[in-house]
């Protein structure tokens, strides 16, 4: 149970730690599709439940940030990211302008209050 | 539904391939991909991993948050210890495989049609193709999907091995603004599909839920966020058309 990497080599590794644990989920989903259409209630609220998770992965990627990014004060992460989602509402839904505004947030605020 | 039925599937299939290819070149995502990955390919040299393992680990894993984990505790923790890790940070696959799959399905789809779709799903080929999809008819829309998938599996390929090469060169600024494409990306890509009251619903209430679930500290965040606002969303959403 204590095996780690050394003993098996990376690439054994990789299959067995790193792609079986994360394809799992893939299949399970084929899996427990079967038969089931576009449209049925079933579909409609797994499609609700997905695009909570997505929600959920963003909110984790800006409060609890991980390695160069959690050097950077959580108040210019949050700022940087209603900036260019306002500048994406004005920009009537532009992806490319949210993201670059947001970004450039980002770069004055890590200047301004970043380590 | 094709305009020439005399079109030899294969044909047809290879040109809805180049119109996912295509598609993935205009996504917002790609460029997204490309920052991302310069990161992760940077940290996988950083933990002496090659770069033959690192492509690798794109082409199977496919999943940012997946290979972060992988990268940077294989060398300290056991095994299982990183197969759990792994396996918790990617439970978002199944609702999003279960809510794609029968989008791609017509009478002739066989099983095993669908494993590549299944597997190019990452949340950024996701997005695109719940968003494109819809104008695709029904059975180029498989092969649209791969293209999509083979796309921006790519860019971030290239990024990766771009990134190893970088990886000293990366000033902790520069490295911090690469890993904020992904939320903001996210934000926008997600918001701009949210046409739907469901859709809307089930991302707001996310985003409120997600940091309250994971401040009770009780572990599977995103699994109780997805359970608790989803659901919230989708109740909402059938007392509405149940009042029309």
């Amino acid at each position: 149970m204590s095996a780690t990497m050394a003993e098996i080599g990376p690439y054994l590794a990789l299959i067995l730690v790193g792609f079986l644990p994360n394809e799992v989920w893939r299949v399970l989903g084929l899996v427990l599709v079967r038969g089931l259409d576009e449209d049925s209630q079933a579909i409609v609220w797994v499609r609700a439940v997905a695009t909570a998770m997505l929600a959920g992965v963003l909110a984790q990627l800006i409060l609890a940030s991980s390695g160069a990014l959690a050097a950077i004060p959580v108040g210019v992460r949050i700022g940087a990211a209603c900036a260019g989602f306002v500048a994406f509402l004005i920009a009537r839904r532009s992806v490319f302008t949210g993201v670059v505004v947001g970004e450039a947030a980002f770069v004055a605020g890590a200047l301004a209050f970043g380590p | 539904m094709s305009e020439q039925p005399s079109a030899s599937p294969l044909r047809a299939s290879s040109s809805a391939f180049l119109d996912g290819l295509r598609a993935a070149l205009g996504s917002v995502f790609f460029y997204v991909l490309l920052g991302n990955y310069v990161g992760i390919g940077a940290l996988s040299y950083e933990f002496g991993f090659d770069l033959g393992w690192m492509v690798l680990s794109t082409l199977l894993i496919w999943a940012a948050p997946a290979q972060v984990i992988l990268i940077s505790t294989l060398g300290t923790a056991t095994l299982i210890e990183v197969a759990i890790a792994v396996t918790l940070s990617s439970v978002r696959f199944l609702p999003m495989v279960a809510a794609l799959l029968p989008m791609l399905k017509h009478e002739r789809t066989r099983q095993r049609d669908l494993v590549l779709p299944m597997h190019f799903t990452a949340i950024s080929v996701w997005v695109e193709g719940m968003r494109l999809l819809p104008a695709v008819a029904t059975e180029r829309r498989a092969a649209f999907y791969n293209g999509l998938g083979a796309g921006l599996i790519s860019s971030a390929v290239i990024a990766s091995a771009v990134g190893y090469y970088l990886a000293a060169k990366l000033p902790p600024l520069a490295a911090a603004t690469l890993l904020f494409l992904t939320p903001m990306a996210l934000l926008m890509s997600v918001s701009r599909n949210s046409r739907t009251l469901l859709d809307g619903l089930a991302f707001g209430l996310g985003l409120v839920v997600g940091p309250v679930v994971a401040a009770q500290k009780i572990g599977l965040d995103l699994m109780w966020t997805g359970l608790i606002a989803g659901t919230a969303a989708y109740v909402v959403h059938r007392l509405r058309e149940a009042m029309r």
